[in-house]
């Protein structure tokens, strides 16, 4: 032990005059501090557009286009739905936004069962088909739905609209529960029918619970796929059946609304409060698992 | 339903027990898995896969909306439309990987630093990441337009920081002006699809053992040659996910060019929609369509087949 | 090891009992996943209110054996029966026989208390809260009631998973390896615990495990199982005082196995020729009574003679001497060239160095006799006790 300590001391001190100059330099604390510097710079570049969205809430415009910082006003948080169709177009995205969730997180989630626990011949197929309409350009899935509806003399509206969004959503919702029936530990089953629960009750007081955080995130997931599509709603819509993002798009050109900045304000503080939550909860259940 | 389907039993990979053995064992019928895919497989398949087909039918048709189409096998409107439109297909696979590979060098700091830096806050970032990326993708596009406009801030800072200078000199936009530059689009695409590349990174840094990277620094490797090594190799699966996410829609986009580019930053999507919904040639724009998907679906492939993640697909 | 063996205290002999209503019969069970075999048409009998391990390396068909029993697998032919009753086709809900698995499978969406009450819940059984609680004080887990099993140690979600089967007051209660994830120390205070618990309650245990001190620490009856079969079943001291086979010898403990030959018979004693050298072996403790055979010794039993100790004697040169404090291990090269092992108790004699010579002897009652073509090495892979198991082992 003592032998070494002298030796310890004077090994660094060799080195030491070579490794002094840069250190405590700014330059020294930039470079150590690199990774998050870039990182605090992602977020500001990731978080600018969103500060700019809720500022301009509060403008008060001069003219058509609500570009450049006026004045401070409370006026289209006072009066939402001023503008005609603004909040008609809000309704039918809520409505199509809920519909599509429901039907394709039930459409997802039972294909995500078969998936992730069966066996069965096919299984590479179903992969690809459900692969391939998230590897798909929006633009091309929009452009052969719109083939498919003239060609067939299908009228394009809210159905078809619907139609169009609960086939992209379904894939997510596949992948997102896939993921978590996968990561379920089949002894949980196994011990559930070892404690007296026949397949029926297994699954409701043992399966579902397990799964069910995966299943909510799948369908939060849909509502916003489905909230914000414009690409492929667009293809799929009629001159009466105008979505929020399609108001939006129409509005881009002609100089938008004030409102839309209310609009995009409120939808920022639920999705923050949303994924907030989501994010909560499943801290506590990441704590509660068992290892 | 679908209980003890998984067993961990030893041999059990050298191949299914026979039919009645498997029956008895676990109790449910082999058409199971069949009911369960039937509605989304059916959904899929009539609203996925068959509009397809539609497509690649209707680029072989000649007619026009008013008089109807016929299938005439008119294979000449591929390259006609690829001739005419190349400069918009090439422009789209550029901006495209140009957004890609900066959303990766954006987004990979931000994910390590989640992962590795964060401590408890953590899942405070991730919401951060997550949230903004809830709010209306157009609306958020519009910002930029704020943003970017040429009396805006941003403007003006770049402007007197001399930047503005620089990306003029390296022909990157003309003038003072930001919006309506390939410079404005770029940035847009990188912006909105950034999300996609953070997120798998996340996820594949996030298995990461950081004893690995400690292994690495014992056994004689910098900070840089031990993140070159070890951490890099590692979370490939998540960088060859995150470019897949982000280059294909990126690709397709059109939202991003409309609003902050100008006629001469025209992308692929823009002619395509613009030939269905206003100049109404479907066969042109359905070649296109067919064409912008084939070319995509090529480049992934060769990309996954080199990256040696094939299993990701 | 020689020691745990002792412990097993009075045991109840397997064979000639009758069987009555609580036992667990196994009638010619086969089990075949595609090609492989995993159990090969086995037969046993497990008493009620036993203390029964099956013992055996990762892949000897143990845990497929205690799956077909719960339930959870069904055997390819054969049948299961508990008392009279015919279970064989139930489903695992079906029987009352429940398990404590490997990694426990504790709910994690459900509170301790809840775990434990699910199986009486199924059942629709009144007085839940008080059988639960009851159960929960005898694993001492009471405190613990309201918490998630993620916020438990190794031990404490052992217990809630023990807590969980045994409240149901099954027939046969299923163990499959519930030591294998605790350290060492954990490991022996939980064996103590569960054999007090098997006793308190009274039920049949069946208890899988590759850890052959486990089992012989807790079980009343052991069976040792290899390649899908029963290789030798017994009380501790029963397998390990006379092994039948050169895989129990190998597997259970340590032993030497010498080649010989027996040359002829004196009274009720095999004459046996070790490389030129006479020994002796009671006849009923040989497999074979002429021919080749192995002969067994374990290495406690062979000890450093002195003049005028009797019985049988091999000389050899010391190679390797080991004091560990309570004992010295020896190896000792005989003239045929192997190495025998020797474990001399340390009785205040110096160990001897390396080269020099040895006489070891042991008394003609220690040594057994096992059929000669069978494999040497058998079962001797996994002799290390407190070897942590291979991941995925034993499933």
């Amino acid at each position: 032990m003592t032998a070494t300590v002298p030796r310890a001391t004077t090994v660094p001190a060799a080195k030491a005059p070579a490794a002094r100059p840069p250190r405590r330099g700014p330059l020294r604390w930039l470079r150590e501090h690199l990774v998050p510097i870039a990182a605090a710079l992602a977020f500001c570049y990731m978080l600018l557009p969103n500060v700019v969205v809720v500022l301009f809430s509060f403008n008060n415009p001069t003219g058509r286009y609500n570009y450049t910082w006026q004045e401070f006003s409370l006026d289209a948080w006072k009066d939402p739905c001023g503008p005609a169709g603004l909040c008609d177009s809000l309704g039918l995205s809520l409505r199509v936004g809920v519909v599509a969730t429901l039907l394709a997180t039930a459409l997802g989630t039972l294909a995500a069962f078969a998936m992730a626990r069966h066996r069965y011949r096919g299984r590479s197929t179903t992969n690809v088909l459900v692969f391939l309409p998230m590897a798909t350009p929006e633009v091309v899935m929009g452009s052969s739905l719109l083939t498919l509806f003239v060609n067939l003399r299908v009228p394009l509206g809210a159905t078809t609209i619907l139609i169009a969004h609960i086939m992209f959503c379904i894939s997510f919702v596949i992948v997102t529960v896939k993921a978590r029936v996968a990561g379920l530990d089949p002894r949980l089953e196994q011990a559930a029918m070892d404690l007296y629960a026949n397949e029926r009750q297994t699954f409701t007081k043992v399966t579902l619970p397990l799964v069910a955080p995966g299943i909510l995130a799948a369908a939060l997931l849909s509502f916003a796929l489905s909230f914000d599509d414009y690409i492929i709603t667009n293809f799929t819509a009629s001159a009466s059946s105008v979505t929020f993002p399609m108001y939006v798009w129409g509005t881009a050109s002609r100089g938008t609304p004030v409102q839309i900045n209310v609009v995009g304000t409120v939808m920022f503080l639920l999705a923050l409060s949303a994924v907030g939550i989501g994010q909560l909860v499943s801290m506590r259940n990441r704590k509660r698992a068992t290892r | 339903m679908t209980a003890l389907a998984v067993h961990p039993v030893p041999g059990a990979e050298d191949g299914p027990p026979d039919d009645a053995d498997e029956a008895r064992a676990v109790g449910r019928k082999r058409s199971t898995p069949y009911l369960l895919l039937l509605p989304a497989g059916v959904w899929l398949i009539i609203f996925f896969a068959v509009p397809l087909v539609f497509l690649l039918s209707q680029s072989l048709q000649t007619g026009s909306l008013t008089t109807g189409y016929a299938l005439t096998w008119n294979f000449a409107i591929y390259p006609e439309a690829i001739a005419q439109y190349s400069e918009q297909l090439i422009r789209s696979l550029v901006y495209a990987a140009s957004a890609t590979v900066l959303a990766l060098l954006i987004a990979y700091p931000l994910a390590y630093t989640i992962a590795f830096r964060a401590g408890r806050w953590r899942n405070l970032l991730l919401v951060l990441v997550i949230a903004p990326f809830l709010t209306s993708f157009l609306i958020r596009t519009l910002a930029w337009q704020n943003i970017l406009a040429t009396d805006g801030p941003v403007t003006g800072a770049l402007q007197a920081l001399g930047v503005t200078d620089l990306l003029r000199g390296i022909g990157l936009i003309d003038g003072n002006k930001l919006l309506g530059t390939p410079l404005a689009v770029v940035t847009g695409l990188t912006y909105n699809f950034l999300p996609f590349m953070t997120l798998p990174l996340y996820a594949s840094l996030e298995r990461i053992d950081p004893r690995l990277h400690e292994a690495a620094g014992d056994l004689y490797s910098t900070p840089w040659t031990g993140f070159r090594k070890v951490t890099l190799p590692l979370s490939m699966p998540g960088v060859v996910a995150g470019t897949l996410l982000t280059f294909i829609p990126a690709a397709g986009d059109y939202i991003n060019s409309q609003l902050l580019g100008s006629p001469s930053t025209t992308m692929i999507g823009q002619v395509v929609s613009g030939q269905f919904l206003r100049v109404l040639d479907y066969p042109t724009a359905a070649a296109l369509s067919v064409v912008l998907m084939l070319t995509i679906l090529a480049l992934v492939t060769v990309y996954v087949r080199r990256s040696g993640t094939e299993e990701l697909l | 090891m020689a020691t745990s063996a002792l412990q097993g205290a009075p045991m109840p002999t397997t064979d000639d009992r009758t069987t009555s209503d609580g036992d667990l019969r196994l009638v010619g069970i086969t089990k075949r996943f595609g090609r492989f075999t995993a159990v090969d048409d086995l037969d046993l009998t497990v008493p009620q209110g036993s203390f029964f391990a099956l013992l055996g390396p990762s892949g000897c068909g143990k845990t497929t054996t205690l799956r077909m029993v719960a339930g959870l697998e069904q055997p390819t032919q054969g049948q299961v029966l508990l008392g009279d009753r015919d279970v064989t086709g139930t489903k695992p809900y079906q029987r009352p026989v429940n398990t404590v698995f490997q990694s426990y499978a504790l709910f994690p969406h459900l509170d301790v208390f809840e775990n434990v009450a699910f199986g009486l819940r199924r059942r629709r059984k009144k007085e839940v809260k008080a059988d639960v609680d009851a159960v929960l004080e005898l694993v001492q887990l009471e405190h613990l009631a309201k918490s998630k099993p993620g916020l438990l140690s190794g031990g404490q979600q052992q217990r809630v998973a023990l807590a969980r089967a045994i409240v149901n007051r099954p027939s046969v209660l299923l163990l499959d390896e519930p030591l294998g994830a605790l350290d060492l120390k954990l490991r022996r205070q939980m064996q103590v615990e569960l054999k007090r618990i098997q006793t308190e309650v009274g039920l049949t245990f069946v208890h899988v495990t590759h850890d052959q001190e486990e089992a012989m620490t807790m079980a009343d009856t052991i069976a040792v199982m290899n390649g899908g079969r029963i290789e030798q079943m017994g009380s501790p001291t029963e397998l390990y005082e006379r092994p039948c086979t050169t895989f129990a010898a190998n597997f259970l403990g340590q032993s030497n196995l010498i080649q010989a030959t027996v040359t002829g018979t004196a009274g009720d004693d095999l004459l046996i020729d070790v490389h030129g050298q006479r020994v002796t072996l009671p006849r009923q403790r040989s497999t074979v009574t002429d021919g080749r055979l192995w002969l067994g010794v374990r290495p406690e039993k062979l000890r450093v003679a002195g003049p005028d100790d009797a019985g049988n004697r091999l000389t050899g040169i010391v190679t390797d001497a080991s004091f560990i404090g309570v004992a010295t291990y020896y190896l000792v090269r005989m003239p045929w060239g192997q190495e025998l092992t020797v474990v001399q108790q340390n009785d205040g004699t110096p160990p001897l160095p390396p080269g020099e010579p040895l006489t070891v002897t042991w008394l003609p009652d220690h040594g057994f006799g096992l059929d000669a073509t069978q494999d040497e090495h058998a079962g001797a892979e996994a002799i290390d006790p407190d070897a942590p198991a291979p991941a995925g082992a034993a499933r």
